[in-house]
């Protein structure tokens, strides 16, 4: 006994000891993110004399509010169709059942600014829904009957809501699959009805993976511009562009995203706040998916025509409309030669930042499980709060940084080599691999760490005994073990890549157009129709990863019994 | 995959990146903010007539803080920009140089270019109105869209857009700002629906009846009415007319596209070519029939169809004064709470 003591001591002695490397190496990382944020700094120090009263007594407020309530009414849509779905297809048997698993997630692959140009279009006055209500009602002009302006508050939530729920539904269904079902089971047995489990068990167990979700449909809500440009809706992030492009005041429009990134960073404190005094642990052995109940054939019917309603709308309807616009715009002007071009330049953008994107995360997720603590939970934070800021802003920072990088190579090989390098990183690739990698960070180590925290600390414990050193535990234990959380987080984060637009746009090099820098450049001159065939790409591509993501979580819990 | 083959792969990945960025020095670089459409028949005539490749990038936003960010290794040799605004926020961050050159000079009337030769004014575009095509309105004022009678008629795109910054200030610039700020109020009253989208939803939701009149620019109509858009488009511009709206003590609002020659330009000399070549004759009719732009220079004739909508009478304020405005008409628009 007294033996077997001291070996598990030395075993954790020894694995403190080796987690110090992943602490280091998880620093770095954390630092080359937050430098973006850090040139911000420096250029919101230069700063803005007559910004901050002016806003105050003008759009702050305002834009303040319209973000509040556009916050909340994303937060409470997404957070409604990512739990009801979540739960409609693991809690219930009923024929198609399988295809909505896959099916839910579709609408992942349409960008927010896409979704709110073809709602536009489709429900415009003088589009095929009016008309057809028109038609139906004995009207036959707009001007004596039309429906409510599509460019609101509530349109802009319900539309970003239909685009933005499948990042509760992930998580949200993940956690039903293999956390709950033995407690949810013993509900059962206690006599409580299906609908109480939902509510009473169900729920509130999955609350941190829902409320990841909900923080990363937030984020995405935060960052969107195109969507508020189109629909109207003036939030900070729209605010913090105005001073920038119409006032010419970066040093203004840096202040401004600072201040929107402390109350990002606010909210995320607040959510860990509010449940810090909430433990899940599971026995990993024991745990295992609730058993699903069979349902009659009408209620069945019923339950996947509700599944489906989101799908239809988040995805089914625009892709549907895209499709349609590019073949019309196909049979008007020929297939550009471009689109090949931008197809290569689009993947292989998407792929080396999500490898970048993977490795760094895994890292920052990894120091946190070997080196529990504040320091390696903080780091992991630094790491994710890139994606807190606007895309743009992002980009600026990372222009800030590269520079400082360049001048001195290229001041160093002059002196040096006595040849002059140019530029190296800015208007490069990197730039744009760089700002990505900093943009979505917070998918990957947040996916990763939750994918880690499944896996019981025994086995940590277990390899150590076995006198495995902290390398090979997480080559052999916990890399196998968590490739299914690797594979959800690389394939999000590829997917958001695909659809990212203004970093890419600000960073890319000559020459180099991917499908969504294609479709802004249209976009931007209101030749909608032309960009419909880049936009449809967009989607297209994503469709693959967005299925794929889907078979990874069906692959239970891969934690050996 | 192991480490090291994604090690590899990376590697070789970024390096072929790379590659254009830096085989693309000994060519003419043009960073834009004009979208790649607009501009790409007229490089490719230069390069036909000259045999120098032009490279682009299409930079929306940001074209600024790249420059200066790249520095003295900067590649690029001309920066174009849509809106004088956006011209003189060049020259005063210092990204650019002046340029000496008879052909420039001769070819663009003096209040379209700057008085160094730090920019030249390429092209021009006027803020029209677009009227529904039963509405009996030969003649417009600026000043009438704050009129109770249109209330709930007009359409227009977010008061934030430069396109509508530049207009305010040309209302500035004749009326001063409060009597700025009393119209703009005037007109968000107006509005029949929140100021947002595009210019061409102007004619699209005249179409489908939610206003009657909308305050766009002038080449979207040469853009719908031709059919390049496509059919759809074509119905949206006939469902309205153009009329020039003159301001009561001036004329129409114009804003223009331009160039400047980067101050650290590594192709100066064929640079300075590529800009007169956009002045001769051949490249206005290009601006003129592709992009259904006003040429800037004198003579130079509009497209039929741009010219249909009556003689174009330049407002009388300078483009500097316009620009030197913008910053408090931006203001005033968010003191009246127009985009909300």
């Amino acid at each position: 006994m007294d033996q077997a003591m001291a070996i598990s001591t030395a075993a954790v002695r020894s694995a403190r000891h080796s987690g110090s490397g992943w602490l280091t190496v998880a620093s770095v990382i954390a630092f080359v993110v937050v430098l973006p944020i850090g040139g911000l700094l420096l250029e919101a120090a230069k700063g803005s004399a007559d910004l901050w009263g002016h806003l105050l007594s003008t759009t702050l407020p305002v834009a303040l509010v319209d973000t509040i309530i556009l916050l909340a009414g994303v937060g409470l849509v997404t957070a409604a169709l990512g739990t009801t779905t979540a739960w409609l297809v693991t809690a219930y048997e009923f024929p198609g059942r399988r295809m909505l698993e896959w099916a839910l997630l579709l609408p992942l692959a349409v960008p927010t600014y896409i979704i709110a140009y073809t709602y536009l279009d489709i429900l415009h006055p003088i589009g095929s829904v009016q008309g057809a209500i028109r038609w139906l009602l004995g009207y036959d002009s707009p001007r004596q009957f039309r429906l409510p302006d599509t460019r609101s508050m509530i349109g802009c939530i319900l539309l970003l809501g239909f685009v933005l729920y499948p990042y509760v539904y992930i998580p949200t269904r993940a956690m039903f699959l293999t956390q709950c079902g033995n407690l949810i089971d013993a509900a059962r047995t206690l006599g409580i009805s299906r609908r109480a489990v939902f509510w009473r068990v169900a729920l509130p167990l999955a609350r941190p993976a829902v409320a990841v979700g909900i923080s990363l449909a937030l984020m995405e809500t935060l960052n969107d511009i195109g969507a508020a440009e189109f629909l109207g809706v003036r939030t900070l992030t729209v605010s913090v562009y105005t001073t920038w492009i119409t006032r010419s005041d970066l040093p203004g429009a840096a202040q401004l995203a600072l201040a929107l990134l402390l109350i990002v960073v606010a909210l995320v404190a607040l959510e860990r706040w509010a449940r810090r005094k909430q433990h899940y642990a599971t026995d990993a052995r024991r745990s295992r998916g609730l058993t699903v109940q069979r349902v009659s054939r009408p209620k069945g019917m019923l339950l996947f025509l509700a599944g489906l309603m989101p799908v239809l709308l988040g995805f089914g309807a625009p892709a549907f409309y895209l499709t349609a616009e590019a073949w019309k715009r196909y049979q008007f002007a020929g297939l550009s030669s471009r689109i090949i071009d931008e197809a290569f330049n689009t993947i292989i953008l998407a792929a080396l930042a999500t490898i970048a994107t993977i490795v760094f995360g895994l890292v920052v997720a990894y120091a946190t499980r070997v080196r529990p603590g504040a320091k390696s939970a903080m780091l992991l934070r630094v790491s994710s709060m890139g994606y807190a800021a606007p895309g743009t802003v992002i980009a600026i920072g990372v222009l800030i940084v590269l520079d400082g990088f360049d001048g001195f190579i290229n001041r160093t090989a002059t002196a040096w080599f006595g040849f002059s390098t140019g530029l190296i990183f800015i208007g490069s690739g990197i730039a744009v691999v760089y700002a990505l990698t900093v943009r979505f960070l917070a998918i990957s180590a947040g996916g990763i760490e939750a994918g880690l925290l499944r896996i019981p600390g025994s086995l940590d414990h277990a390899a150590s005994s076995l006198g495995r050193s902290q390398t090979a535990t997480f080559l052999h234990v916990h890399l196998p073990l968590s490739k299914a959380a690797i594979s959800a987080a690389a394939l999000l984060v590829f997917v958001d890549c695909v659809k990212e637009l203004p970093a890419t746009l600000l960073l890319r090099p000559l020459n180099i157009e991917t499908f969504a820098t294609h479709l802004y450049g249209e976009a931007a001159r209101g030749t909608y129709e032309e960009a419909s065939i880049a936009a449809l790409a967009i989607v297209a591509i994503s469709i693959l990863p967005v299925i794929l993501l889907s078979r990874v979580g069906r692959a239970r819990s891969s934690i050996p019994r | 995959m192991n480490p090291r083959t994604i090690l590899t792969s990376t590697f070789l990945a970024t390096s072929l990146l790379t590659i254009p960025s830096l085989a693309a020095a000994a060519k003419i670089n043009v960073y834009t903010t004009r979208e790649p459409a607009l501009i790409a028949p007229l490089l490719e005539a230069f390069t036909a007539s000259t045999g120098t490749k032009v490279n682009t990038v299409f930079l929306k936003d940001g074209l600024a803080e790249r420059v200066a960010s790249e520095g003295e290794s900067s590649p690029a040799d001309i920066l174009m920009a849509v809106d004088a605004g956006n011209l003189v926020d060049l020259v005063d961050k210092g990204l650019t140089q002046p340029i000496d050159s008879t052909v420039l000079n001769a070819a663009v009337p003096e209040q379209l270019r700057d008085a160094q030769g730090n920019w030249f004014g390429l092209s021009m575009r006027a803020r029209v109105l677009y009227v529904a095509k039963d509405l009996d309105l030969a003649s417009f004022n600026y000043e009438d869209l704050a009129d109770p009678k249109w209330k709930g008629k007009v359409c227009i795109r977010s008061g934030q857009h430069p396109y509508n910054t530049a207009l305010f200030a040309d209302y500035i610039a004749h009326h001063g700002a409060e009597e700025t700020e009393t119209w703009l109020a005037g007109v968000k009253d107006n509005l029949a629906r929140k100021a947002a989208g595009g210019d061409r939803d102007g004619a699209k939701d005249i179409l489908g009846g939610i206003c009657d009149i909308a305050i766009a620019n002038s080449y979207y109509v040469g853009l719908m009415r031709s059919g390049k858009g496509g059919e759809d488009q074509a119905k949206w511009s006939e469902a309205i007319k153009v009329v020039l709206p003159t301001f009561k003590d001036g004329g129409t609002q114009v804003n223009i596209s331009g160039a400047a020659v980067a101050k650290h330009s590594p192709n100066k000399a064929e640079a300075v070519k590529l800009l007169e070549y956009l002045v001769s004759d051949e490249a206005q009719k290009i601006y003129a029939e592709a992009n259904y732009e006003y040429p800037v220079k004198p003579g130079a004739a509009a497209d039929p169809i741009i010219a249909s909508f009556g003689e174009l009478k330049i407002d009388n304020k300078s483009l500097l004064e316009i620009v030197s405005l913008r910053k408090q008409a931006s203001e005033l628009v968010d003191k009246v709470g127009f985009d909300n």
